[in-house]
Order: C-alpha cells, then sequence, then structure tokens
C-alpha cells in the first residue's frame, strides 16, 4: 500500500471504495505517523486501540455494502469534543483525567458514517488562545518552522493534518480558532453559520459563538466530511432546524466550483495592511479571470469588533466555566477545609492564566455597576457589527478578506501581551459574532509561511463560501504546497 | 486606568491568587479594560442588544422524559463519592 503523504480525503474515499486498501491499513499507516511526528505535540492522546477497531468495524460496513462516502477514513478530533471512553481534556489540568461518558453528537455522527478516530488534538486551554501556548500540555509546533506557532486554539488539529498525520481534523472556532490556524499552517479551515453543527458534547467556552468545524487541505475535502457532523440536533438548544438539499447531495457527488458571483471586499480589512494585501490582491486577479465581480464595501463597525467580542466571550466563559467546582468532576484540591476552599483552590489549581484573565474579564463585564456600560454595550456592537454584514450582503454574494494580518508568529512572541496577543483575532471575529459562516484558504507565502484568505457568506450560505473556495482552488496551487521533512 | 478590585473579582469568581499572581493579573486587566473601553466611543443609542446570533430565542422542547440519568456513570468521573453521594467538607457544623 502506498499512501501520499499529503492525500486529499477525496483521494483516500475514492481508494478506499475501489479497495485499493483497508481502512485498517490505512488506520495503520496514520497511527505510524502520528508516532513519527510527536515533536509537534499536535495530540494530547491517540488510542490505537480504539482506532484499529473503528476500522475494522469500517471495513466490515463496507463489506456489508453499507459504507458512506466517508467509511474508513482516520481523523483526529479536537480534545473538546467528548468522546465516550476516551480522555477529553479541553486542553486543561482541570479535565487532565478527565474521561468522558457520552460521544459529542460531531463525534456520534462522524461515527457511525465510519470515520474513525485516530485521537485527540491539543488546543489552548478551554479554546481560549490564538497561538496554541495555552495548553496544560504544551505548545504545539507548526509544521512549516517548528519554532513557529501553529495558532490557536484549534492548534493541534492544525499542525497534524499540515504535518500529515491525518487528512483532516475537527476543531471549534469561536473568535477564529479555525481559520486562524488554518491560514497559519497552509489549510482549508471552515467555521459553518452558527447552528449548523450541534455543540451538544463539544465543551462550552462562549455559548453564543462556538461552533464546530474542520480542517482538511482542500474546500472539496470539507463539503465531503461536513454533511456527515453538520445538521439539527435536538440535543443543542440553538441547533438550527435549517436543512438543504446542496449539503445531502455532498454525500454522493463531488463540489462543483461556484461561477459568476460577486463577491466584496470591505476595505476596513485592507486599511494599513501589510502582509497579505498582495495575496490576497492576487486571488481577486485570479478569480476575476473567471468570471468572479468585485466591488468596495464598508463595514464601518469593524473596529469595534475586538473590544466587543472579548466582553461577551469572556462574560459566556465566567459563567460557563463555574461549572467547575471540584465537586462533580474535574480537578479536586487536596484537604479542602471548607466548601469555598474547595472550590478556591480546586479552580485556582486546575485553571491556567490565560483562562483566569478571561473569567475575570467576563466576571467584570458582568459585576453591578458594570453590566450595562459592558456586556449590554458589546450586545448592542455586536449588532451593529451584524447589520454592517446583513447591508453588504444585499449587494453582495460574499465577502474576502485576509484571514490574519500577519504570517505565524514565533513562540513567545506575544507570551507577556494578552491584548497584542487578542488584536491577532481582528479579520475572524466579526464573522463569529455575526453567526457567519467563513472559510480559510491557502493563498501565498510569506517569507516561506503560509497566508490565507477568508471568504464570508451569509448565514446558511455555506454552499457558496466552499464552491468559490472549490473554484479558487481549481485555478490556483497553494493548497498543494506542503512543509518538507514529513 | 480603570478601577478594579482584583480581591473583589477574585472572590467573585471563586478564584485564590497569590499575591504575585494578583498583581499580574490585575495589571492585565487593566490593559485589557482599557482596550475594551474603546466601545465606549461608539454611538449605540436606540441599538437593541444582540444576544444570539440568528437573534432567535431558544427553542422548547415538549415536556416529556427522554434522558434515563445514569448516576454510576456520570459520578464515575468525580473526584469524591461515596454511596451515590457527592463528598464535600462539611457545611453545617
Amino acid at each position: 500500500m502506498t499512501v501520499e503523504t499529503f492525500s486529499s480525503v477525496t483521494d483516500l474515499a475514492a481508494r478506499l471504495e475501489a479497495g485499493e486498501f483497508s481502512s485498517e491499513e490505512l488506520t495503520r499507516h496514520y497511527l505510524k505517523r502520528a508516532h513519527s511526528f510527536t515533536g509537534l505535540n499536535a495530540f494530547i492522546t491517540i488510542d490505537e486501540d480504539r482506532a484499529l477497531s473503528e476500522a475494522e468495524a469500517a471495513d466490515a460496513l463496507r463489506a456489508r455494502g453499507e459504507a458512506t462516502r466517508v467509511t474508513g477514513i482516520p481523523i483526529a478530533h479536537k480534545d473538546v469534543f467528548c468522546t465516550k471512553g476516551l480522555l477529553t481534556t479541553c486542553g486543561s489540568k482541570m479535565l487532565g483525567n478527565w474521561v468522558a461518558p457520552y460521544d459529542a453528537t460531531v463525534v456520534a455522527r462522524l461515527g457511525s458514517a465510519g470515520v474513525v478516530t485516530l485521537g485527540k488534538a491539543n488546543m489552548d486551554e478551554f479554546a481560549m488562545g490564538s497561538s496554541n501556548e495555552n495548553s496544560h500540555f504544551g505548545a504545539v509546533a507548526n509544521p512549516w518552522e517548528t519554532d513557529r506557532v501553529p495558532g490557536g486554539s484549534s492548534g493541534g488539529s492544525a499542525s497534524l493534518v499540515a504535518a500529515g498525520l491525518a487528512p483532516a481534523a475537527t476543531g471549534t472556532d469561536t473568535g477564529g480558532s479555525i481559520r486562524q490556524p488554518a491560514a497559519f499552517c497552509g489549510l482549508t479551515g471552515m467555521k459553518p453559520t452558527y447552528g449548523r453543527v450541534s455543540r451538544y458534547g463539544m465543551v462550552a467556552f462562549a455559548s453564543s459563538l462556538d461552533q464546530g468545524g474542520l480542517f482538511a487541505h482542500t474546500a472539496a475535502d470539507i463539503a465531503l466530511l461536513l454533511p456527515y457532523m453538520a445538521g439539527f440536533d435536538p440535543k443543542d438548544s440553538t441547533s438550527s432546524p435549517t436543512t438543504d438539499d446542496w449539503l445531502d447531495a455532498c454525500r454522493r457527488e463531488p463540489l462543483a466550483p461556484a461561477e459568476g458571483l460577486t463577491i466584496g471586499l470591505p476595505k476596513e480589512y485592507f486599511d494599513g495592511l501589510g502582509v497579505p494585501a498582495a495575496a490576497v490582491d492576487a486571488a481577486r486577479r485570479a478569480l476575476e479571470s473567471a468570471g468572479f465581480r468585485f466591488r468596495e464595501v464598508s463595514l464601518p463597525h469593524t473596529a469595534a469588533a475586538i473590544p466587543a467580542y472579548y466582553i461577551i466571550a469572556g462574560a459566556e466563559a465566567s459563567t460557563n466555566l463555574s461549572r467547575y467546582d471540584g465537586v462533580r468532576f474535574g480537578h479536586r484540591c487536596g484537604n479542602p477545609e471548607s466548601l469555598d476552599d474547595l472550590y478556591e483552590r480546586s479552580r485556582s489549581e486546575g485553571f491556567g492564566t490565560e483562562v483566569k484573565r478571561r473569567i475575570l474579564t467576563g466576571t467584570y463585564a458582568l459585576s453591578v455597576g458594570y453590566f450595562d456600560a459592558y456586556y449590554l454595550k458589546a450586545q448592542k456592537i455586536r449588532r451593529l457589527i451584524q447589520e454592517d454584514f446583513l447591508a453588504a450582503f444585499a449587494d453582495v454574494d460574499l465577502l474576502l478578506t485576509p484571514t490574519t494580518p500577519n504570517v505565524a508568529f514565533e513562540h513567545g512572541a506575544h507570551a507577556d501581551d494578552p491584548v497584542t496577543m487578542y488584536q491577532q483575532d481582528i479579520f475572524t471575529v466579526p464573522a463569529s459574532l455575526s453567526g457567519l459562516p467563513a472559510v480559510s484558504v491557502p493563498c501565498g507565502f510569506h517569507e516561506g509561511l503560509p497566508l490565507g484568505m477568508q471568504l464570508i457568506g451569509p448565514h446558511f450560505a455555506e454552499q457558496n463560501v466552499l464552491r468559490t473556495a472549490e473554484a479558487y482552488q481549481r485555478l490556483t496551487g497553494w493548497h498543494l504546497e506542503h512543509p518538507e521533512g514529513f | 486606568m480603570s478601577d478594579i478590585d482584583i480581591r473583589h473579582l477574585t472572590a467573585l469568581a471563586q478564584l485564590k491568587l497569590s499575591e504575585v499572581e494578583a498583581e499580574a493579573v490585575a495589571g492585565d486587566l487593566a490593559r485589557i479594560i482599557d482596550m475594551v473601553d474603546q466601545m465606549q466611543a461608539m454611538d449605540t443609542e436606540g441599538v437593541r442588544p444582540l444576544a444570539h446570533p440568528l437573534d432567535t430565542a431558544a427553542r422548547l422542547r415538549p415536556d416529556e422524559v427522554t434522558e434515563i440519568v445514569d448516576r454510576d456513570l456520570y459520578q464515575a468521573g468525580a473526584p469524591e463519592t461515596e454511596d451515590g453521594l457527592y463528598l464535600v467538607p462539611r457545611v453545617v457544623e
């Protein structure tokens, strides 16, 4: 069996279907690679026995003629998704020994389609971070240059797909946690519309923002996997009942490229933009030559997105993370003297520095006398930001922006300065606040490191986002570039 | 500079920080609050707050039993239990 190091899911699925190799053989191939490149620190847990038994079950499914198009494909799950009987740490000491008693809907749905779980990917603690330096299990390396960060918070997922340790991985995106690491690692990464993918069993950070999604090499691969993880889930009260024929069709046929759409370039994203400007402009020209039309649009409230986001996300985090009390699950301090002592020391020992910062930011914003000035103000700005997008989408089908202001930075570059770190999310946060689907697509390089561009669509318009990414990937070869040494 | 009472905030959040840690976090928090204070310059008069990105309320379901709690399974991950109960320090003397 020969498998190209950076095979696409689409290619592997076709070869599994043709009987060129079994899922068990393919799973052994990726397990071996995962064990060979532990220096990246991209996995928190690799479960060989579970992966091989799932692969056997996938092969049996195929033998019975019940295979889906993704049956037998091995992937990794971000360690934010609950996996029954398997460690789910969320990158935190708080959940360092926690074994989930049930599967997240994402894990269960992909599993029942025959997708194999290789293991759990490293991440910033409780998905809070833009560099994957906040994990209790150590920082993750970017395969393109190992002294650089892979981005965050889904840094492990991005690093392991970029290094060819799995052909795809799940991630979650609250303010950019799929798109930014996809850009930093040269991958295609999608955050679907809020409500498209169930949050059941996805450890909560900021419930009005969190959304599950995917990393892969191509838009076609994301379109292939998405129908097997998306869709209404009665177990998630914010899950959308929206159903789409196109998404269902992705189970049967490859994604067709988009044609003739009108794409907006929001000027606020390009003002004073350094490194990525030329790459995004080249992408515009490539798409223009294929018949896409472009026009400048304005999203005037963009500058307020980062402040509003860090208030809303902090407020929701401080509420969600109050469940970690040392009583029902998670870390518990030794010899507590009183109930308050139990709560305080368990939480203080279990949470890392950035998580404490966010909890305290949220506590401040929600405390008596500050609620109106911070939390309500942020929610009002959230509406203004969303109205900017809705107004723009009256004139254009999609928006094209850079994904990040720069390429991957070095480990430790922003470690002492949370405010500078927060600014890294400036181009991804507005779509998150508005619940919009967005994909990051490789669009060039700067000093040997990948650059990403972001396509943002109206609510539930993933089809146009992915089909435009597909059109772009038929015109260019940036997504086919891979790091050396793997 | 923001008026941050770090002791009050840590008490509300049920966190206990050392002197050194509290001082560092208070400094970070002051810079974060200064950054988010950019919001105050924005006119939001008459704007309704947006809590849900699709601007809808949480969906309700029929009031029917759909889950049976498996106490042993859910307590398997608890730090300390006894006879199906969670153990905490004595609350009432």
